[in-house]
């Protein structure tokens, strides 16, 4: 079975259709990278994949459950705008509570786990509040990995965020690539997005106007899709 | 099983925040301390007098002190986009509401249990003369205002004006209950143990709660995913 | 067509207002105690009948609405909602009017009087809430939302209103004894033209609301794009 299938996916603001017919597949091991314009619909879409947001007509499944059941949620992880993580609490605290609220068997071995390869140990009962913004990404990126997820849904993750961070999350996605995660990342920096990525899928006016594997022609020139298909 | 382990990880959460900051705590005790205290000052009312607003005069400050807790009850999961992160989570949208429930009504019930000593002090009332009906009281009514003031919180969680408009919906769904609390606890404070008419104030109370717990646990998914 | 149809019920309505208030005019001896003003009880119980009736569309509509995500439903909810506010104001109203005159007071803890206050502030959240939403889908889901919530306790503020009252005697708006046959056939009978314009009323607000919703898709369009 397929990752990720988005049947048919509609979504409509009052009369007003933000997503029309949005229809594609991802296997596993595949990163796909949504672009398109702000305001064609890629957050909308990306809420959507996440259970944030029910579509008003079609589906969404991941590993064959609807995206809004609970096993499809404990398998996926999320990195939007916001960073997600609690100011008033510890960074060990923040992971402990994440990895309870996903159900893992040994919380504590897994929030330090995740401490040590975002480097936060040294930090891990220092309250989020007193954190630099690298710190916080950081600890954002642990807590968007910590269950292992099976699909990773990232609303323009490489945006502010600083050198290390990108270095440790290009890492970390790889690295869930290799073991068979499927990514979908929305992104407006194409050439990060672009030498990870294995599919292109491109939003225009809430159309579904280009999905496909990445090919040479898009990572020497990442303008050209937006060109074809009149975005430009 | 697993359920009532989100729906207590969820409290422990809250609790945890809000000890740790204090800030709706503190706002919403001051509040209630000064009310009791104006109150009293200003209309320095003798025995009998108090004898008959004791439980009208508890459960506004209650009512008041209430809607600055749990206004911050879902407000406080934006910073961050805190809130979009649980709804993604495993965790059901009803254990997400029950546990912030669980946890406002423990921060009221600790607000409530300041409150009445100061009210003995100061309006030389002797109120522990039915402690055990005045704490069941308590605990249902507390449970009521919690139940209706948190499923609101998450009701108007991404409005604007969300301070102004909480209060404005929250208290005409609240009567029945306070007026419940108000007229059990008058006469628990007088030092009558509840009967007759009494009972049907404690039963509609129950029956409130139930039925808007109920109702809340079943209609919170559709308010937090659109 | 449609409009047609609104028309000459409105017109009907008015037909058979103008008949009840003749024949209440003429036909009903002065009540023994209240004397005249005591004809204002029939357009002051069927209003508020009309209300609750308003606000259990509602409730319908809501409830349809989660149920089937089509915004007629929510059109409906909104349309029946105001017009029950609308109704439950000239409930209001009316009662103040005959306080005024026969207790000299302007108003009165009644419990019916009472009762009808909380709920009108209920619904009268029901607008604000709705005003403070701008995106369609989710000010009519959360709109649904409070009417289910809201329609529920309304029981609630009855009996605990009234338990509160006899535990507190107050004035009494009117009698509780139950009234002659002949008075109630004009009460109920009242009640037929009261619910037309109802009826009016709630299909010009929805015809409203349609309006207004293309014009906010076209918006939303323009914008957009």
């Amino acid at each position: 079975m397929t990752a990720l299938a988005v049947e048919n996916v509609w979504k409509y603001y009052g009369d007003f259709p933000a997503l029309r017919g949005i229809h594609f597949e991802a296997a596993r091991g595949a990163c796909v990278a949504l672009l398109g314009r702000n305001g064609a619909g890629k957050t909308t879409l990306l809420r959507i994949l996440a259970g944030l947001s029910k579509p008003s007509r079609g589906a969404v499944r991941v590993l064959g459950q609807d995206c809004l059941s609970e096993e499809a949620r404990r398998g996926t992880g999320m990195l939007g705008h916001g960073i997600g993580i609690y100011d008033e609490l510890s960074a060990y605290e923040n992971l402990r509570l994440f990895a309870a609220l996903y159900g893992l068997p040994d919380a504590h071995r897994a929030a330090m786990e995740w401490l040590e390869r975002t480097g936060l140990e040294r930090v891990r009962d220092g309250l989020v509040r007193e954190f630099s913004r690298g710190m916080r990404q950081r600890l954002a990126v642990a807590r968007a990995f910590l269950h292992s997820p099976a699909l990773l849904l990232l609303d323009e993750p490489f945006t502010a965020l600083d050198d290390r961070a990108i270095a440790l999350l290009q890492g970390l996605l790889r690295e869930s690539l290799a073991a068979g995660a499927t990514i979908v990342m929305s992104t407006h920096q194409l050439r990060e997005a672009l030498e990870l990525a294995t599919h292109v899928a491109l939003i225009v006016k809430g159309k579904l106007a280009h999905a496909g594997e990445r090919t040479a022609a898009m990572v020497d020139d990442p303008g050209y899709l937006y060109r074809e298909y009149g975005e430009a | 099983m697993l359920y009532f382990r989100q729906v207590w990880t969820i409290a422990a959460k809250d609790l945890r925040s809000e000890l740790r900051t204090k800030e709706a705590l503190n706002a919403s005790l001051s509040f209630a301390l000064v009310i009791l205290l104006l109150f009293s000052f200003a209309f320095d009312p003798t025995a009998e007098m108090t004898r008959e607003i004791s439980g009208g005069l508890l459960w506004l400050v209650f009512a008041f002190a209430g809607a600055l807790l749990l206004n911050r009850s879902f407000a406080r999961e934006l910073e961050n986009d805190c809130l979009d992160v649980l709804v993604t989570s495993p965790v059901p949208a009803s254990a997400l509401l029950l546990g912030k429930v669980l946890a406002n009504w423990v921060l009221l019930l600790g607000i409530e249990a300041v409150c009445l000593p100061v009210f003995g002090v100061f309006y030389n009332a002797d109120w522990a003369r039915q402690p055990w009906w005045l704490a069941l009281v308590m605990l249902l009514a507390t449970w009521g205002v919690t139940v209706i003031g948190t499923m609101f919180s998450a009701l108007t969680v991404n409005l604007r004006l969300r301070e102004l408009m909480l209060p404005m919906l929250v208290y005409p769904m609240l009567i029945p209950c306070l007026m419940a609390a108000m007229q059990l606890t008058t006469a628990l404070v007088a030092g009558q143990a509840p009967e007759g008419d009494q009972l049907a104030w404690l039963r509609m109370l129950a029956g409130f709660d139930i039925i808007f717990t109920a109702l809340s646990v079943a209609l919170v998914e559709t308010v937090l995913i659109g | 067509m449609r409009e047609k149809i609104l028309y000459i019920l409105g017109a009907l309505a008015a037909l058979l207002l103008a008949r009840n208030i003749w024949v209440m005019l003429t036909g009903l001896p002065d009540e023994a105690f209240q004397g005249a003003i005591f004809r204002i009880i029939f357009f002051h119980v069927p209003a508020a009948f009309t209300c609750f009736l308003g606000f259990f569309v509602a409730l319908i509509a809501s409830i349809s609405y989660l149920k089937t995500g089509r915004m007629q439903w929510d059109s409906l909810a909104v349309s029946a909602t105001e017009t029950g506010l609308a109704f439950g104001a000239a409930n209001l109203v009316s009662g103040m009017i005959w306080a005024r005159i026969i207790w000299g007071i302007w108003w009165t803890w009644d419990w019916r009087l009472t009762s009808m206050l909380v709920c009108w502030l209920l619904y009268a959240g029901y607008l604000v809430l709705r005003r403070a939403v701008e995106e369609p889908a989710q000010r009519a889901r959360l709109s649904a939302v409070l009417s289910i919530l809201s329609f529920t306790v309304v029981p609630f503020v009855f009996f605990s209103i009234k338990w509160f009252r006899t535990q507190h005697p107050q004035p009494v708006l009117y009698g509780e004894g139950k009234m002659d046959a002949g008075y109630r056939a004009m009460l109920y009978g009242n009640w037929v033209p009261l619910l037309m314009i109802a009826a009016v009323l709630v299909a010009v607000r929805m015809q409203q609301e349609r309006r207004m919703r293309e014009l906010d898709a076209l918006r939303r369009e323009a914008h957009a794009f």
